[in-house]
């Protein structure tokens, strides 16, 4: 049925075509703004912080630590982060072992099938980012084997790490200078935030089925 | 509403222009979009520049539109999705099913898909034994209603807080009524959680599909779409033909317009790019990812030039927001899956003009959704085309149905008309014999009907070209 | 940014149909308004209807036929103003397509090229200095969707009213919002244009000014007969006819 609706279809679409003017309109660019790092760490606040987004910016040596001081008001009982990622790594062994204080830390070590109803239990989850884009405000997320696709979307909180070096202008430019094209992962993601809607009546709600918080850290050398 | 024939658009006009709390509840909501939008785009030049960019790379993408689409189609197949192709409806729904019952799974969470709704999706797997969950906040809503959505992108604008409160606690068990948005917003969440761990197949839509990277892009604010593409085994995404775009780079230009004519936002929560099922040695993602390719008439509307215009649509719904007329009847009234400005010349190009050629009658030619399109389609001049090809006495075949409309009362009208018109001698006599009825002209037909609500207006009893006579301006 | 012409010494009017039956005043006011900037005005008496009624109904030959026959009667290089938004839309913007492919087609070009709008005409090509000889009054003003968004003249619109300086201008709420009158709509879809209509007219008199000023007389009777049939004292009038008026003493 397939092969027969592909070959009617692409016969119509070939001869609706076949009229193609021999210039199809070549479109410009979006131009790329020359930002400054510091710049874009702040627009980059600016708009998650718009969105109820949290964003702190912290010396990259100290991350664990003040992740940690951020994690002791909110009393979570679990976090749930890719071990074998090096800032899994980092963190693990930041990590006091048993600190009422702290959430414990759950590694994602096997396929979601083992793991689905504890995943939907889990307080926090915390990965890497590729990158982010100042001009929106969005992280940029490639999910891989070590740090799976749900950590940053099940758990009701999601604490994610930019390196402030890796802070693009503008999605053009994240495209480009990570040659995306190149190779696309399984799922590429860009998160500006806590989830929301406005469906009812236009209001504006958050924590709908994300995460209803994002923490971001920005961690500068 | 069923989109059969029996489609009755002065009643349904009549109704919604009789109900006070759909007119209040959409004049709102369509005020508040328009702010929205306009401080997004506050520079005007810069949007401009931005939307001839986007309707380049739509116009690009319909003139290569069978190269990119067997591009998409190899990329996705090397990456590991499943293509498949639908001519019609049935094709895509028979391909739907299918899917699902070879995984034996009778329980789906759907995210919002207007071609699903094209299908009638969800009735044809209900009346099939499968579970349909809705996931999408306001496609939720209308489920428990049992009606169709009103707007491409809010669908349940057209209710109001208490209508919401009073839907959730009679349809959902042991939910108390509450009109507080935060409150039913965490029902949802509740309710819709279970049905995201549960799901054995999840359905989406496709905002853009990348030809040149075989990867299917979605816009979404809830999380409710990246549930469904990544929580259950199987994810199936349902696309119209038209939705590819050439490369990578066009996607950010589209991205950012799309998203700040929707919604006024500068960017949705999420954009999830999905380009392969899960890999080996990843431990989460659907094991298989599905895309059902659905033509359903747009093969035919690509064939006319000045038609095709209508296949640039990213189904932002900023149409909708602007139009006087789809903020005073609502989206139901137009009776078919997609109403407003873009509705009146997609609905008719794909039933044809004798079901839905009406629609185009609804249009003061005002030119407001024109002017903020993103895509840049010339909705009016298309709505016009379409009157034409009502009336045509000499069909070609661009649309179905041309010439349903014709008729001699207006044939003649016009023709007289003409004539009036291109005989100076005899325009001055009906001009005169005008100007002798004043406001008195018998309240026949058209000035029946604008009698009802308006004075008739008062013809001069002397014209413009008397009086210039009388005072002597020049004639050449 | 439309290049306008340097002032010229004759000009051409198209009155338009409306105008014509049922607001000659205003059209003769738009005339006399040029003549006392120094310009001899051409009324070619042979001239109707730019066409557009039977353009946007469906009827494009019939709309051609008439639109041809405007086309032969405005033979010289004389830019021709129009005192209509919607018109002059109609002319400039359309009459190329509507030509495509016809004989008549340069001819359209060249004609649709030369024709104005009043207001962007006083304002841009004679750079009008109006002084205001009336008493005080408040006016709003309803944006004609042609005028806006084919012709992007409200602007040149309001500055003329603005120069008047005992005339204070109150703005509506929903100014660019359409009047509901879009020609034939009125009559194909009466119970929508009738909402239209009712909205517009009911921001008109939360404005508090007793007269609405328009570009466009296919909106001015829709809102004047609304508000008639209303019962509401607030009138209708054509900025030239306005402007006339006050600067006339």
């Amino acid at each position: 049925m397939s092969d027969t609706a592909r070959e009617n279809i692409m016969r119509k679409l070939a001869a609706a075509v076949a009229d193609r003017p021999a210039q199809i309109p070549e479109t410009g660019a979006l131009p790329i703004p020359a930002l400054c790092q510091a710049e874009k760490i702040e627009q980059l606040k600016h708009f998650m912080q718009s969105v109820r987004g949290e964003v702190h910016v912290v010396k990259a040596k100290d991350w664990v630590s003040r992740l940690q001081d951020l994690l002791r008001p909110r009393a979570l009982k679990t976090l749930l982060y890719g071990p074998a990622t090096p800032h899994g790594k980092i963190l693990a062994a930041g990590w006091p072992p048993e600190d009422p204080g702290l959430p414990r830390l759950v590694p994602y070590a096997g396929p979601v099938e083992d793991f689905k109803s504890e995943l939907f239990q889990l307080d926090a989850g915390i990965t890497g980012t590729l990158g982010a884009i100042a001009e929106n405000g969005a992280l940029i997320l490639w999910p891989t084997p070590e740090e799976p696709r749900l950590i940053s979307l099940v758990p009701p909180i999601h604490i994610a790490l930019v390196d402030a070096g890796n802070i693009y202008c503008n999605f053009s430019d994240a495209l480009t200078a990570g040659s995306w094209k190149a190779g696309m992962p399984t799922n590429a993601l860009l998160i500006s935030g806590p989830s929301k809607t406005a469906d009812i009546e236009l209001t504006l709600a958050f924590g709908v089925h994300g995460p209803r918080e994002v923490l971001v850290l920005v961690l500068e050398a | 509403m069923a989109e059969t024939t029996g489609f009755d658009f002065a009643k349904n006009i009549r109704h919604a222009l009789g109900d006070q709390q759909l007119r209040k509840n959409f004049k709102f909501a369509m005020g508040s979009m328009i702010q929205k939008r306009r401080l997004i785009f506050a520079d005007e030049a810069e949007f401009e520049q931005l939307r001839a960019i986007g309707s380049a790379i739509r116009t690009r993408a319909l003139a290569k539109l069978p190269e990119l689409l067997a591009r998409l189609e190899a990329r996705c197949t090397q990456n590991g999705i499943q293509v498949h192709w639908a001519e019609t409806t049935a094709e895509a729904n028979a391909t739907v099913l299918e899917i699902m019952q070879r995984h034996g799974a009778t329980r789906m969470v759907k995210g919002k898909s207007m071609v699903s709704e094209e299908m009638h999706l969800n009735h044809f797997l209900e009346t099939r034994g499968i579970e349909v969950t809705e996931t999408d906040l306001g496609e939720f809503i209308i489920q428990l209603a049992g009606e169709t959505p009103s707007h491409i992108i809010v669908p349940a604008i057209h209710k109001n807080k208490a209508q919401i409160a009073r839907l959730f606690q009679e349809k959902i068990p042991d939910t108390p009524y509450t009109e507080k948005v935060e409150e039913l917003n965490a029902i949802a969440r509740r309710t819709l959680r279970r049905k995201f761990f549960d799901g054995q197949v999840g359905l989406s839509g496709v905002n853009m599909a990348v030809a040149e990277t075989g990867t299917l892009c979605l816009v979404e604010n809830e999380g409710n779409g990246r549930m469904c593409t990544t929580v259950p085994p199987v994810h199936i995404a349902v696309m119209g033909l038209e939705k590819v775009v050439e490369k990578l780079s066009d996607v950010p230009p589209l991205l950012r317009l799309l998203t700040g004519s929707a919604t006024g936002q500068l960017i949705s929560t999420y954009f999830n790019m999905i380009t392969s099922p899960r890999r080996p040695g990843e431990k989460d993602g659907p094991r298989e990812v599905h895309l059902v390719i659905l033509d359903n008439g747009r093969s035919r509307i690509l064939t006319d030039p000045q038609f095709r215009q209508t296949l640039q649509c990213i189904r932002c719904g900023t149409c909708l927001n602007h139009c006087p007329v789809y903020t005073r009847i609502g989206g139901h009234a137009f009776g078919h899956v997609y109403p407003g400005p873009i509705g009146e010349i997609l609905t008719p190009q794909m039933v044809g003009l004798r079901e839905a050629g009406v629609l185009a009658t609804a249009s003061s030619l005002c030119c407001a959704c024109e002017a903020v399109c993103p895509v840049k389609i010339p909705i009016p001049g298309l709505i016009r085309e379409l009157r034409n090809a009502s009336y045509t006495a000499t069909p070609t075949g661009r649309v179905p149905g041309e010439g349903f409309k014709r008729n001699l009362p207006e044939t003649l009208a016009w023709k007289a008309w003409e004539k009036v018109n291109r005989t100076p001698a005899l325009n001055a006599v009906v001009t005169r014999l005008a100007g002798l009825m004043g406001d008195k002209a018998p309240r026949l037909g058209p000035l029946k009907l604008w009698s009802r609500y308006r004075t008739p207006p008062q013809v001069a009893r002397r014209s413009l070209h008397a009086m210039t006579r009388a005072q002597g301006v020049d004639d050449e | 940014m439309r290049i306008y012409p340097p002032k010229p010494e004759t000009v051409y009017f198209f009155g338009t149909c409306l105008v014509d039956m049922v607001y000659p005043d205003a059209g003769m006011a738009a005339i006399r308004l040029l003549q006392r900037e120094g310009l001899r005005v051409v009324y070619p008496q042979a001239q109707s209807c730019c066409g557009q009624p039977a353009f946007n109904s469906g009827f494009p030959d019939e709309a051609r036929a008439v639109a041809r026959k405007q086309l032969h009667l405005f033979p010289k290089d004389y830019p021709i103003v129009v005192p209509s938004g919607s018109c002059a839309g109609m002319m400039h913007r359309h009459y190329p397509a509507l030509f495509a492919g016809d004989p008549d087609l340069a001819l359209a070009e060249e004609f649709a090229g030369r024709v104005f709008e009043l207001t962007e005409f006083l304002v841009h090509v004679l750079k009008i200095r109006l002084e205001d000889r009336g008493a005080p009054v408040t006016v709003t003003w309803h944006s004609s969707c042609h005028a806006l968004r084919e012709m992007g003249v409200i602007q040149d619109s309001k500055s003329l009213i603005r120069q008047l300086r005992n005339v204070t201008l109150l703005e509506l709420e929903n100014e660019h919002e359409c009047c509901g009158f879009g020609g034939t709509f009125a009559v194909k879809q009466p119970e929508i244009s009738a909402a239209m209509v009712a909205d517009k007219a009911a921001d008109i008199r939360n404005t508090g000014a007793g007269t609405v000023l328009g570009g466009d007389c296919g909106c001015l009777m829709n809102i004047s007969g609304a508000l008639q049939h209303q019962q509401v004292p607030i009138t209708g009038q054509h900025i030239a006819q306005f402007i006339w008026e006050r600067t006339n003493g």
